[in-house]
């Protein structure tokens, strides 16, 4: 400590890295806002409905009017309630969510931060998404909000396993854990893409992300038919609001990640166009049409059958591919899993 | 005081606070969450020390995954504090006991002259591109194979023998095989037959008296 002698060169530092969270965060929550209007139209036409269309022209700012109203209302703590670890469970649902798109790139220099173990940090950070619908669970001190988490709890931890083990298979074919190198790994237009060599894996990873965020098919820690609307069920006004925005945060979160390690992320599909942001938005806005889709037309599944699933097929299928992956790479055919 | 030791205090203080509530909160539930803190925590300061791919799988998997089933657990069981802290004081002579011990071995070690700087180099830093995981990697495959291998097959007995030991088939149980209901085809639980429609009995055809009911 020697006095007052700042290091402006530190503090420069720190301003410009929180400008930079700040040109992340807000349209990462305009996204998340309109991804939620994009549902409601999209599910509307899927049903034919018409969706949202009072608020603003085509209900365009349905999302703001919604936001405003749920700021607006109390947040209630149920008596017997945690009160401390009640307020915890929303902080703990968004920080990872957010938190993990510090390693996302976007092109080849766009990105906050740019770790050699982008691969790792994204799968240690959003692992810890549980803990917030766990602790909300208990802390509610209702049994409806309890049997959300515990089954919201098994499901995570259950994909988790096989959503990693895909991840494997991608390092191993990019043969590294930064986010770049693995898209740089599949340049040379759409055949190159790793969904093609990984196809089981991609399958896999995209059907457990659906699991992962708790969508539909796979939202029994929901379960409005069953147990209202489970680890959520006693939250209101804007602490709602925020296991909302965690949930949409963490869709866009594993449609920006698929995209990444199986769709080529910002490369072109085709050598005459040109890379750029413009196809990893594309992509990204792709997979996440499928997981609205996904919703519009799958019923939930059972809780058994979504054990059976994923312990009994998923990690065999990841397994058998990484191996099958690992012994095509030492024959003449190598090439094709690059 | 560098930035980098300033963040170390920060840490080491919280981490030191989260180790000594696991042991004096009252309910349980908050203690296992001090211990998700501590571990993350010391996650940081691994990351201090540039030990990056070690800070990340402590946070994967005992943040991630051990601490979740370990909270789903705690979460279940309706613990009674009084009673667990009723032997307290007949435990404390031989608590006592260990813990010394552990602070003289932790002292033999870590205060000695076989840690200090003058004996060993200090390490040095790595540029921002280079790859702890692919060191860690190829120092487990290549120098220390046998040992890795066989702490694999060890795990994998023990999981084995977990496995074998609360395994257990109930009779009483209505289980059902959600393989078998996948399996399972049309014709297994339906028929379809060809028949003639069937005359009603009694009255004639004008006669139309279901739509009441």
């Amino acid at each position: 400590m020697e006095g007052i002698n700042v290091d402006w060169a530190a503090v420069q530092t720190v301003a410009w890295t929180l400008i930079k969270i700040m040109a992340l965060v807000v349209p990462l929550m305009l996204g998340v806002a309109y991804l939620t209007y994009a549902e409601r139209k999209i599910i509307g036409w899927m049903q034919v409905r018409i969706g949202p269309n009072r608020v603003g022209f085509l209900g365009l700012l349905q999302p703001i009017a919604d936001g405003l109203k749920l700021l607006m209302k109390e947040i209630i703590i149920p008596s017997g309630a945690n009160k401390s670890l009640f307020i915890l469970g929303p902080i703990l649902a968004i920080a990872p969510a957010l938190a993990a798109w510090a390693v996302i790139p976007f092109t080849d220099n766009l990105v906050l931060a740019n770790i050699d173990a982008g691969l790792l940090y994204v799968m240690a950070i959003t692992s810890m998404g549980v803990y917030g619908v766990i602790i909300a669970g208990w802390a509610s001190n209702s049994k409806y909000a309890f049997l959300g988490a515990m089954r919201s709890a098994a499901q995570i931890v259950s994909y988790e396993i096989a959503m990693g083990f895909a991840l494997v298979g991608v390092l191993m074919a990019a043969q590294s854990l930064n986010l770049i190198d693995i898209v740089q790994g599949q340049s040379g237009g759409v055949q190159q893409w790793y969904i093609w060599p990984l196809f089981p894996l991609f399958m896999v990873y995209l059907i457990a992300g659906v699991a992962e965020t708790n969508r539909a098919p796979f939202d029994v820690a929901e379960g409005e038919s069953e147990i209202v609307a489970g680890f959520h069920v006693e939250y209101s006004g804007m602490a709602f609001a925020v296991f909302f925005l965690a949930e949409y945060a963490n869709m866009i979160l594993i449609a920006a990640l698929t995209t990444i390690m199986f769709l080529g992320g910002w490369l072109s599909p085709v050598e005459f166009l040109p890379d750029g942001i413009v196809w990893w938005l594309l992509k990204t806005a792709f997979v996440l049409f499928l997981f609205l889709w996904f919703r519009a037309t799958f019923p939930r599944y059972r809780y058994d059958q979504i054990m059976r699933l994923g312990w009994k097929v998923f990690i065999p299928i990841t397994i058998v591919w990484i191996v099958v992956v690992g012994g095509m790479m030492q024959t003449p055919y190598g090439y094709l899993f690059h | 005081m560098t930035y980098t030791t300033a963040i170390f205090y920060f840490f080491a203080a919280i981490l030191v606070f989260a180790g000594l509530r696991v042991i004096t909160a009252r309910n349980p539930v908050h203690a296992a969450l001090f211990l998700v803190l501590a571990f993350f925590t010391a996650a940081g300061l691994w990351v201090l020390l540039e030990a990056e791919f070690l800070a990340i799988t402590l946070v994967l998997v005992y943040v991630g995954a051990v601490m979740v089933l370990f909270l789903f657990v705690v979460m279940m069981l309706d613990i009674n504090l009084n009673k667990l802290r009723e032997g307290f004081w007949d435990y404390l002579p031989l608590a006592g006991f260990v813990s010394v011990l552990l602070v003289i071995e932790m002292a033999l070690i870590l205060g000695s002259r076989h840690f200090g700087l003058d004996v060993m180099a200090t390490p040095e830093a790595r540029p921002a591109d280079y790859s702890n995981t692919k060191e860690l990697g190829r120092l487990l495959y290549t120098d220390y194979v046998y040992a890795f291998e066989l702490a694999a097959v060890i795990l994998l007995v023990a999981i084995v023998a977990a496995i074998a030991l609360t395994l257990r088939r109930r009779k009483d149980s209505k289980f059902i095989d959600p393989a078998d209901q996948v399996r399972v085809k049309r014709n297994d639980r339906l028929r379809i037959i060809k028949m003639q429609s069937e005359k009603r009995p009694g009255v004639g055809v004008q006669d139309s008296g279901e739509g009441g009911a």
